[in-house]
């Protein structure tokens, strides 16, 4: 199932709707990294609200998802992680500390735009 | 207690001649002579149980009266299970009386302290009836030791069951109480942690700080740990994991109140605290939080 991935001003939005397969990841992978630069964005938020038990894999697919759109000159924020995904990712081992989290989309777009009227 | 030394010897004697013994007189028919017995001697032998609890200053928490008064029901139900060879009664009784003893400080050794002693009152009285005839008292005392011993056992059971239980309902209660997440400011949410935590209370914990989180959208949290007295590896690597998976929630957690012997601790131990937010005081970590959410205290 494809990630619909929103543009919404100088931020680009994905909402992950339902379980991904690792496919469908690698696919979002690519899709954000292309548009990052294509729609000059300056951040990424990635909708994970969705997403009721949260693998090694997609963790680790989310940690490199945010470091490559660093390197392609933006921000990602990763929102809406639930309470019991949350506490299972840390008992793994996975705490995305490169990364920056809010608790929802409209958390995580407060978060951006303080951030960047603080950097105008 | 006192005759405890008599059945390893009477046993030893016992063995091969019961065996032969015993083709003929059932050991059922036994056992309704020896209740028959217990039953034309109740008055006394009760009288005589109630003395020696006194005497050994059992049950000091209860009064003469009721004492005599649960002794006769102990009695009566002890005779019945010797009896009918069914225990569920009795059970039923011990559950009961723990339930009405234990609050008032009975405590485990008085209640199997009471029934050894009325084993070896009615053991007694066994040896003064028979004393003539010493082949069947040893019928008799084989017929009446293993259901005498399997009364002591259902009866001290029942009653550290009941206590276990009542013990288990009382964490439950400390539980619920002692983790309130309470909200000071918009978005901004305390947790003070008192006591000792076990790695069970320990995510206890944490869950209902992430739910708290989430339904207070809470940005920042004050954990206060003023009222902890000490913390191991696990609860304190519990408590470093807390902190992460709040910040997977978008929110920012501040550890205070950390006490010096619990930082030594920590440091000692190398537990990896460089990731948390620490501040000395309660009242320093509001005023951080403040900062942190852009409140500002103005003085009137």
């Amino acid at each position: 199932m494809e990630v619909p991935i929103l543009k919404q001003g100088e931020f680009l939005i994905a909402t992950i709707q339902a379980a991904l397969s690792d496919a469908d990841l690698e696919h979002l992978r690519m899709a954000l990294i292309q548009r990052v630069v294509r729609f000059r964005s300056r951040a990424v938020i990635v909708d994970v609200t969705a997403m009721d038990v949260m693998d090694s894999f997609a963790s680790r697919t989310l940690k490199e998802i945010a470091q490559m759109i660093r390197l392609r000159g933006a921000e990602t924020v990763i929102v809406g992680i639930q309470p019991e995904v949350a506490f299972a990712m840390v008992q793994l081992g996975i705490t995305l500390e490169t990364v920056a989290t809010a608790l929802d989309l409209e958390e995580g777009l407060a978060y951006l735009s303080q951030k960047f009227k603080n950097l105008n | 207690m006192a005759k405890r030394d008599r059945s390893p010897r009477a046993s030893g004697l016992r063995s091969p001649e019961a065996a032969k013994l015993t083709q003929g007189e059932a050991p059922s028919e036994l056992l309704r002579e020896l209740v028959a017995h217990l039953r034309q001697n109740r008055t006394l032998l009760r009288e005589e149980w109630v003395g020696r609890i006194s005497e050994t200053r059992l049950l000091t928490a209860m009064t003469k009266d009721e004492i005599f008064a649960e002794a006769t029901s102990v009695y009566d139900s002890y005779v019945e299970a010797l009896e009918t060879g069914t225990f569920e009664a009795l059970q039923a009784y011990a559950r009961n009386l723990s339930e009405r003893i234990i609050p008032r400080g009975v405590e485990t050794h008085e209640v199997v302290g009471i029934v050894l002693l009325l084993r070896d009152v009615l053991a007694r009285s066994l040896f003064a009836t028979y004393q003539t005839d010493f082949k069947k008292l040893n019928r008799i005392l084989d017929a009446y030791e293993p259901a005498a011993n399997r009364i002591a056992n259902t009866v001290a059971v029942g009653f550290v069951q009941e206590r276990e239980r009542v013990i288990r309902q009382q964490q439950e209660a400390i539980r619920e109480l002692s983790t309130p997440v309470l909200q000071v400011r918009e978005r901004l949410l305390i947790l003070p942690i008192i006591g000792v935590i076990d790695p069970q209370r320990a995510r206890q914990l944490t869950e209902q700080l992430l739910r708290g989180i989430r339904t207070n959208r809470a940005k920042v949290v004050v954990i206060d740990i003023t009222g902890v007295a000490a913390m191991d590896v696990t609860v304190a690597n519990h408590l470093v994991q807390t902190v992460e998976a709040s910040r997977l929630l978008g929110a920012t957690v501040i550890v205070t109140g950390l006490s010096p012997e619990i930082a030594q601790t920590l440091v000692t131990i190398g537990v990896d605290l460089g990731k948390m937010n620490t501040v000395g005081d309660l009242q320093g970590g509001i005023e951080q939080a403040e900062r942190l959410l852009g409140y500002k205290v103005v003085p009137s």
